[in-house]
């Protein structure tokens, strides 16, 4: 078994760390220092276990889509619910730690970037519940086609920033929020959505979500008496899956497979598949692989799933592909509409369109399995805001 | 002595203070970078920090991002601007400082870079999302070279920090004086001479300020404060709005020596 990952300066392996500006530095150490109590504070714990039950709804069914199953005619297809917390999605469990943790550093404004509106959603959602300022950057690209995210976000007493720089998407949601951090950085809380960030925010928020694997492994022993063979989630910056996987990392029998948006394929270079078709490199404070041309710029991520529409992926992923603790495919944009309507139809569950990317690869390997294997797939967030995304597919 | 600490001990002998000036490279093109950079120094420019675009470039307000667009749209990038650094170096010996971020210099290979900058003639490095904590493995190839490795010191940064950030920096320190993105909003007086005594406690180094400074009577003041300052969006903007590029190194020139001038009061 490996050491623990990351180390003190948070690296796993090679990737993470923390390459952000010195204005920030001090911040960044603060936040570490401020989460590392709080991890070991039982007060924390207690009341973050509070709200994930009481507030979110937690903890999620693992739920066994038989009919998905039967229509396969293969392995044994579990889904575990995060589209059922509040707010419809997993982001609600990383905004809730990380909200707490502001209230307790005493900060009155949080801020976030956000690229389907999730990630927003549910920091608007928390900012409401704990009583502070909330400032959202989004790429005004993603304004349009989530606007449902967008009233919701205003409905909770959220500013909407829209972001016009670069392709409009979360990269540049993410460049302006820490533009917004260096210059408010005083007063001002910044709550990433995913696992990247400079460190601490990939091990931080891969913690908050670990309780989805948490509970996953425990119901799927009271279930079927036996760990998975497969665990399958959709790889944006990676939230959900590491939440997922991560409890099971030591289980060497359970496979770990992550699902990159492939857009409209690889070959057209319309997609947002970092570990696959990326190099190594550094953006937003960590080394991982990245979309990026021979110069060293930034590559446009493109994926029909706003929520996977990102040229980087959290470090720890990175360090998992060339660990081989996981491993890392791709479903097109028209795979993972496929997966959407066949969920919707046969287990009347809508999904998002980013954990559609998690089905359709399911979907795809179940009927070569046999009966008796068991594979997870993490339902990361419900479809309702993607009907209208579906309803102009539809009609083109 | 490097170059860069030939014109500090030059400009105290003087009893002047340093004009550190940046500028995008390629914005609008490489060949008017050159052409901007020696007509700077003939303005009365001490050191340019030569700006290398990224296409996300966290650290920098809307008129500096804009000039990084354009540079890109031109065709810029890493390679060719050592290239062009090595042209100016055949006609000048003004310092050199690369300003930019990790990822192009990542993607060039350290090594390579090392190499390839020194033989170039650039004098210092200033990578502005590489801190030391992590900036070993760029500097195991740099220092050796003889490259300045110039670290930036912000009001955030604890004075326990600026002893360990400047104990192994290079050139000057660059102290940037606000909370926030280049160009954006003015430092206080007050705030800056309270800082750069903190530094000047910590080093020896010269103390230079920047990301805010606009005018000729803000630079002259804070200058009195420091070693020097930077002026970088204000004159980004100034070529942005230029119209006619053979005016360019004219309306550049004639920026600075303005400002020069006011420094150089007593």
């Amino acid at each position: 078994m490996g050491k623990t990952q990351p180390d003190r300066k948070g690296h796993f392996g090679i990737f993470g760390g923390r390459y952000a500006s010195e204005t920030l530095m001090p911040a960044l150490l603060e936040l570490e220092k401020a989460y590392a109590e709080a991890a070991k504070d039982e007060i924390f714990q207690t009341e973050l276990r509070y709200y994930l039950k009481q507030y979110a709804g937690r903890e999620t069914p693992l739920y066994f889509a038989e009919r998905l199953t039967e229509e396969l005619g293969g392995a044994k297809l579990y889904l575990k619910r995060e589209d059922l917390n509040h707010t419809g999605s997993h982001k609600i469990n990383n905004t809730l730690g990380q909200a707490l943790l502001a209230k307790r550093m005493g900060k009155k404004h949080v801020i976030a970037e956000t690229g389907a509106g999730q990630h927003g959603v549910a920091t608007a959602t928390v900012a409401a519940l704990f009583g502070m300022s909330c400032r959202i950057f989004m790429g005004e690209e993603d304004m349009s086609r989530q606007a449902p995210n967008v009233f919701r976000m205003k409905i909770l007493g959220a500013e909407v920033v829209p972001v016009t720089s670069g392709t409009k998407t979360l990269k540049d949601a993410m460049n302006e929020a820490m533009r917004q951090w260096v210059t408010h950085v005083r007063d001002t809380y910044y709550v990433i959505g995913t696992t990247a960030g400079p460190h601490p925010y990939p091990m931080m928020v891969r913690n908050f979500q670990s309780v989805i694997g948490r509970e996953a492994k425990r119901q799927i022993l009271r279930r079927e008496a036996r760990l998975p063979d497969y665990l399958i989630a959709c790889v944006g910056g990676g939230s959900n899956a590491m939440g997922l996987f991560y409890p099971f990392r030591n289980e060497r029998d359970v496979k770990l497979i992550g699902v990159e948006a492939a857009g409209m394929g690889l070959r057209t270079g319309k997609h947002a598949a970092s570990i696959t078709a990326g190099k190594i490199g550094v953006l937003h404070g960590n080394r991982t692989y990245l979309l990026q041309d021979k110069d060293g710029q930034v590559n446009d991520a493109y994926s029909l799933a706003a929520g996977l529409d990102y040229p980087g992926v959290g470090p720890e992923h990175s360090f998992f592909q060339t660990s081989g603790r996981a491993s890392y495919v791709t479903i097109t944009d028209q795979e993972a509409i496929a997966a959407f309507n066949l969920l919707s139809r046969l287990e009347g569950i809508i999904p998002a369109l980013e954990s559609s990317h998690a089905l359709a690869y399911a979907i795809k390997i179940a009927p070569k399995l046999r009966r008796n294997e068991v594979v997870i797939v993490n339902l990361s967030g419900r479809g309702d805001k993607d009907a209208e995304v579906i309803a102009r597919m539809m009609e083109a | 002595m490097g170059r860069i600490a030939d014109k500090f001990h030059q400009l105290r002998k003087d009893s002047e203070k340093a004009l550190v000036v940046y500028i995008t490279a390629g914005d609008p093109d490489l060949l008017a970078t050159e052409e901007i950079i020696l007509s700077l120094e003939r303005a009365g420019a001490d050191i340019i920090e030569v700006g290398v675009p990224f296409s996300d470039p966290t650290a920098d307000g809307p008129i500096i991002q804009a000039a990084a667009q354009r540079a890109l749209r031109s065709g810029t990038n890493l390679r060719s601007i050592l290239a062009m650094i090595k042209r100016v170096r055949q006609l000048s010996q003004i310092p050199i400082v690369l300003f930019g971020y990790y990822n192009p210099i990542h993607s060039f290979g350290q090594q390579a870079f090392a190499t390839e900058a020194m033989k170039a003639g650039v004098d210092g490095i200033l990578v502005v999302d590489l801190p030391p904590e992590e900036a070993q493995e760029l500097r195991t190839y740099t220092d050796c070279l003889g490259l300045e490795f110039i670290t930036l010191v912000a009001p955030t940064t604890d004075d326990q920090r600026v002893k360990d950030i400047t104990k192994n920096a290079g050139g000057f320190v660059y102290y940037v004086s606000i909370t926030g993105v280049t160009g954006t909003s003015r430092p206080s007086p007050q705030s800056i001479r309270k800082d750069v005594e903190r530094i000047r406690r910590a080093t020896n180094l010269p103390v230079v300020v920047g990301f805010g400074i606009t005018d000729a009577a803000q630079a002259y003041d804070i200058s009195r404060l420091s070693d020097g300052v930077v002026i970088g969006s204000a004159l980004v903007r100034t070529i942005a709005d230029c119209r006619q590029r053979h005016e360019l190194a004219k309306k550049a020139v004639a920026y600075i020596k303005g400002i020069k001038k006011k420094m150089s009061e007593s």
